[in-house]
């Protein structure tokens, strides 16, 4: 017999989770729509694939080019993190949600994953004054991630990183 | 993401054509820094780089550390989205651009 059986999956795990729409968005948010919701080997050879999935949700909202390509900046610099650090050498999951506010026309990107938990917002933001000699490249993602999106919040919950960023299209 | 060359007396401009991100990042490195040899004026020409991400950024600061000691660089033709990564990041003020 295998004891594994009644184990939910990684995928049935976070779906019951996701069901649960309080888990990152507190009560009653009605006018959000789920656009695409997609699990992902947190692998940097899934970035291509996520940024080609998203853009083509984007070109149907009018996304002008340029959100676009801040959006595909800010999903580089994300998930780029999650899959070199958060299951250290070990592949993991990762969850991708694209949400659309339809009151506020704001795209709502979630990404989810079972890591390590870590918040990436928590790091005080480097100093972009600093001249070639002394800068590192460390934090500058992030840091590019909050200035690129309107808002970015990260959650612990049920065991998961959940990293929440809005960004306004009109 | 494809990058070419031009040498124009002695003069070389790179060309960094499409997006250069962590999926490209460490080609795009190697690549670049043969490019650079011993090369003392060189320009990188933006035209067609739709996007870069701070994977990117580490490859231009290298490039321009390496060439503040074998000559010199110039950074041009640069879109508004790098524009504005350039600028978020004081970029702007670590590269030359024209």
């Amino acid at each position: 017999m295998n004891r594994n059986e009644d184990r939910p999956t990684f995928g049935e795990k976070m779906k019951n989770a996701l069901a649960s729409e309080k888990l990152f968005h507190g009560e009653g948010n009605s006018k959000l729509k789920l656009i695409r919701e997609m699990i992902l080997d947190a692998v940097i050879e899934n970035i291509t694939p996520l940024t080609d999935a998203v853009n083509e949700e984007l070109e149907k909202l009018n996304c002008s080019l340029r959100a676009q390509n801040q959006i595909d900046i800010v999903i580089d610099e994300v998930f780029a993190n999650i899959a070199s650090y958060a299951y250290g050498d070990k592949t993991g999951k990762a969850i991708v949600r694209l949400e659309h506010d339809q009151e506020n026309n704001d795209i709502i990107l979630i990404f989810i994953d079972e890591g390590m938990p870590f918040d990436p917002l928590k790091n005080e933001d480097p100093d972009v004054t600093l001249g070639y000699d002394k800068r590192e490249i460390g934090g500058l993602g992030v840091f590019i991630v909050k200035k690129l999106m309107n808002k970015a919040e990260y959650r612990f919950a049920d065991k998961k990183n959940i990293l929440i960023l809005r960004k306004n299209l009109d | 993401m494809e990058i070419t060359a031009e040498k124009k007396e002695e003069k070389l401009i790179i060309f960094l054509n499409g997006r250069l991100d962590t999926t490209n990042a460490k080609e795009a490195e190697e690549e670049i820094d043969k490019l650079l040899g011993d090369e003392a004026d060189v320009t990188f020409d933006l035209k067609d780089l739709i996007y870069l991400s701070s994977a990117g950024l580490r490859i231009l600061l290298l490039a321009q550390k390496r060439m503040l000691k074998q000559g010199r660089m110039t950074v041009k033709n640069v879109n508004e989205t790098v524009t504005e990564i350039f600028e978020t990041t004081g970029f702007n003020e670590i590269l030359t651009i024209e």
